[in-house]
């Protein structure tokens, strides 16, 4: 029986993995993607598809900025459900505004646009949040998608180019050389895993853990907020390391739908709705957007956030393999860096120049 | 807020009605709680124009003792009570023991012009019109298929309608098999005859399909079908019901095991109305179509159970089966044949919510791809309408449901009474 | 409890019977009761709560069942949403 032989091997169809397929198919490169589930099934189902850049590390402001330009590409994909709301800081207190200042300078810095606002432009912007709050900072070039389309979309064009789309297909484990798969045969070519929270099952050897979220959904209330909002204090939840934590998160839909976030645990492995942590999160939001609370809602759902130690992904060779490359481990930037991920990836395996510093992701940083 | 119950019944309808009285008998706080406004269920339904059946005012009248939870909509599990919504806020009902009684919904299957207004369930427009929908005066086409026709029928001539015709897809052979078995159900064949009696006049017809609604901003015209061919036929309303399915989405989210056999899924129950979860009951409808007689005599073996009486409960077994294989005889003989599931076109909005064809569809595996890709079952009724109808339709087996139950406000799923008031009382109980 | 319900449904006044649904004090003057995504006109289908085509604004509150919300005196029903 003769082995199919592939120039990359993509395992997962993750928004992260479908993007790597169709970069490297986009390369010229001979693709398979083998995905057990439906595509963009897990996290990238999960996920409320903000593009937003992070400033609290350098490395993922590099890696958001490369990708969020290159996410202008699929602007005027219907698929991609692309809608330019801007991202909204908002500020409850002085101190949040004042370090906004330093936030947007930052933003400025890595060449994304940011306005900081006072507490009267905050309030003609979005005039349901509560009284109160001390201003914000609008990120205007921001925008949402809806990443299992996205996804779908990315395999699709790989597949038109070629790429062998192997569904409901699980890889058992990596063999010298290629993959073998759960019927029992195998593939050739090199590897590239990019399975998420699943990655220890085919590479214990990089720690990672899954960080739970929930995530709920409303009928349609069109106008009655414009921007993605959060509040100023988010990356503390987002990059802390508490146990869990909640976070203002709140996203207009295209729809006129309003997705509400946000909340991360780390102890939690089921992925039933916790009631106890919906109220946390739904309080929070609450008291930013007091409105909220008599909208209907539609779902609640969890989803795991794949999370290194250090909150950076996992983009480059696997430490002591050959022809074995990881990327995986975004948390929640996923959606953001998928498509910059993808690229940076491509250029190593591609042995060309990246247009990023690849040091700050290289796996071997974290390799047991 | 906090209510705690030895017995909790989901459902007012006949076989909650029963459960709650039985266990009110031995002497158990019972709730009684119903998403709608009175009591009665969907067959007992109130009618604000004529007098209730002396069935239904008796069961209703033997809830001594009984906290009838009108307008209270399940919308959670949380660590073994409910979180209910009320429109004055939520509250969570706790129990010793819980009846699911969540009786059934109407079948409604799409076919070309199905969206138009004007058009609805068979079961759904007679419900409508007990709550005072105006049809005085209107020419009512009835389709589908089943007993429930004739019902529908009845009540939209008694307000007024002028019911034009009604149009069974069972075939005359199957229909006139099942009359054939109505004999050794006397009082099942009484009541055919005096529903007939009460629509003389009107045409029932067998093997024959509404395969099309016309009109603008309204159903005017609708094609139908019969080995004759197709006719034309004006009208102002249509009401198209093809029978009943389980409503399982409480029993679901409990845990509680389903049998998914052979197209909708309901209750898995033991002999004595035991679901797989312990101390949750089910009865009637819910574990699987079996009428009202079944739903009756279920409810009384499920409010003994719940209340500890399963000798009292084991009396009433020989009368449950003999009820349950009407039900078995109704399925059999009007279950929708595949002339009724051909009848959507792949221009055909399949979910009503978010305005997916069926044409959309095509080459996804299951719902929840479908779901991710389209859109189809992510809107308000959650998939109740359109994953039971690809079901039906041979698609694929509808979609694990998600919390919340029904659409609720984020306040209730916040756990929140709405009014300041309650607040108060939460934070201090 | 008078027999009789008088509520607003578009601004236009409607009675019913005590008992009555919205959506049959709503049907009294139009079958348009929401718009569909795709900009349909969309009336009651199945009478009982759950397939949420009657969804209408009541007293300002969006996407309100009209078929399970009884009608009430002094209600504002707005069927254009």
């Amino acid at each position: 029986m003769s082995v199919p032989g592939y120039d990359l091997i993509v395992i997962g169809a993750g928004i992260v993995g479908a993007a790597c397929a169709d970069a490297a198919s986009g390369d010229g490169l001979r693709v398979a993607i083998v995905e057990p589930g439906p595509i963009g099934g897990g996290a990238t189902a999960a996920a409320m598809g903000h593009l937003v850049a992070m400033d609290d590390d350098p490395a993922e402001l590099a890696l958001a900025r490369y990708s969020l330009r290159q996410w202008e590409a699929f602007a005027d994909l219907p698929e991609a459900e692309f809608s330019r709301c801007g991202t909204l800081w908002v500020a409850r207190e002085e101190r949040e505004l004042a370090a906004a200042a330093a936030r947007a300078a930052r933003l400025a810095a890595a060449g994304v646009e940011a306005q900081l606002l006072d507490d009267q432009q905050l309030y003609e912007l979005e005039p349901e949040l509560a009284p109160g709050m001390s201003g914000g900072m609008l990120v205007p070039r921001e925008a949402v998608v809806y990443p299992p389309r996205v996804a779908r979309h990315l395999v699709a064009r790989a597949q038109s180019r070629g790429a062998v789309l192997y569904a409901g297909r699980r890889v058992q484990a990596l063999r010298r050389g290629g993959a073998q798969l759960d019927d029992g045969s195998s593939l050739s070519g090199p590897v590239l895993v990019a399975t998420g929270c699943a990655l220890p099952a085919l590479l214990p050897q990089l720690p990672m853990r899954a960080r739970k979220g929930h995530l709920v959904i409303t009928d349609r209330y069109p106008g009655l907020l414009r921007h993605q909002l959060l509040e100023l204090g988010y990356a503390d939840s987002a990059h802390g390391d508490a146990d869990s934590s909640v976070a203002f998160n709140v996203q207009p839909r295209p729809t006129g739908q309003i997705l509400l976030g946000s909340s991360r645990e780390f102890s939690a492995t089921d992925a039933a709705v916790s009631p106890a942590m919906l109220r946390r999160m739904l309080e929070r939001c609450f008291a930013f957007v007091p409105a909220l609370r008599e909208l209907q809602a539609l779902r609640a759902w969890t989803g795991f956030r794949p999370t290194t130690p250090d909150g950076r992904p996992y983009l480059g060779a696997v430490p002591g393999a050959t022809d074995q490359w990881v990327a995986a481990g975004h948390e929640g930037l996923g959606v953001t860096t998928a498509l910059g991920s993808a690229r940076l990836l491509l250029d190593l395996i591609q042995q060309r120049q990246p247009a990023l510093d690849p040091a700050p992701y290289a796996p071997s940083r974290l390799a047991a | 807020m906090t209510e705690r119950y030895d017995v909790l019944v989901v459902g007012a309808g006949p076989a909650g009605l029963a459960a709650a009285g039985t266990a009110a008998a031995h002497g158990a706080r019972v709730g009684l709680l119903d998403a709608q406004p009175r009591a009665g269920g969907q067959v007992w339904r109130h009618d604000v124009r004529k007098p209730a059946p002396r069935a239904a005012r008796e069961a209703i009248a033997a809830l001594h003792g009984v906290n009838l939870l009108a307008q209270h909509s399940v919308i959670a599990s949380e660590d073994g009570a409910l979180r209910v919504e009320t429109p004055e806020g939520s509250a969570l009902l706790t129990y010793g023991a819980l009846v699911l009684a969540t009786g059934a919904r109407e079948l409604l299957l799409p076919f070309p012009g199905w969206t138009l207004p004007g058009v609805s369930g068979a079961g759904g427009l007679q419900a409508l019109t007990k709550q005072g929908w105006p049809v005085a005066g209107k020419r009512v086409v009835i389709a589908g298929s089943g007993p429930l026709l004739l019902a529908a029928a009845a009540t939209l001539r008694a307000h007024g309608a002028k019911v034009v015709g009604i149009h069974e897809q069972a075939s005359p052979d199957s229909v006139h098999a099942f009359a054939r078995q109505l004999l050794h159900w006397p009082a099942r064949a009484a009541q055919a005859l005096s529903l007939r009696a009460r629509l003389m006049g009107v045409p029932y017809r067998f093997g024959s399909i509404v395969r099309h609604a016309h009109g603008e901003d309204a159903v005017r015209v609708v094609e139908i079908e019969d080995a004759h061919g197709t006719a034309c036929v004006d009208c102002d309303l249509l009401a198209v019901g093809y029978g009943l399915v389980p409503n399982v989405e409480l029993a679901q989210l409990l845990g509680c095991a389903l049998d998914h056999a052979p197209t909708h899924p309901h209750v898995q129950v033991d002999e004595l109305l035991r679901t797989s979860v312990p101390a949750v009951f089910a009865a009637g409808e819910a574990c699987g179509i079996g009428g009202l007689a079944a739903a009756r005599i279920e409810g009384a073996i499920a409010g003994h159970m719940a209340s500890g009486h399963a000798d009292e409960a084991r009396v009433l077994l020989p009368e449950r089966d003999r009820a349950r294989r009407f039900g078995a005889l109704l399925a059999r003989h009007f279950a929708p044949g595949s002339r009724v599931h051909a009848l959507a076109t792949p221009q055909t909005l399949i979910c009503r919510c978010e305005d997916v064809t069926l044409g959309a569809l095509d080459g996804y595996a299951d719902a929840r791809d479908a779901k991710l890709a389209t859109r189809c079952g992510m809107g308000a009724c959650q998939g109740r309408i359109c994953g039971t109808a690809l079901a039906e339709l041979g698609r694929f087996p509808r979609g694990a449901g998600r919390p919340p139950l029904f659409p609720a406000r984020l306040a209730t799923l916040a756990g929140l009474a709405t009014s300041p008031s309650d607040d108060a009382s939460r934070s201090t109980t | 409890m008078s027999a009789t319900v008088r509520l607003q449904v578009n601004g236009q006044p409607v009675e019913v019977p005590a008992g009555a649904s919205v959506a049959a004090a709503v049907a009294h003057w139009t079958l348009h009761f929401r718009t569909s995504v795709s900009g349909e006109t969309r009336a009651p289908l199945c009478g009982m709560g759950v397939c949420f085509e009657c969804r209408v604004r009541i007293d300002g509150v969006a996407h309100q069942r009209a078929c399970i919300t009884p009608a009430r005196d002094g209600m504002q029903v707005d069927s254009h949403d």
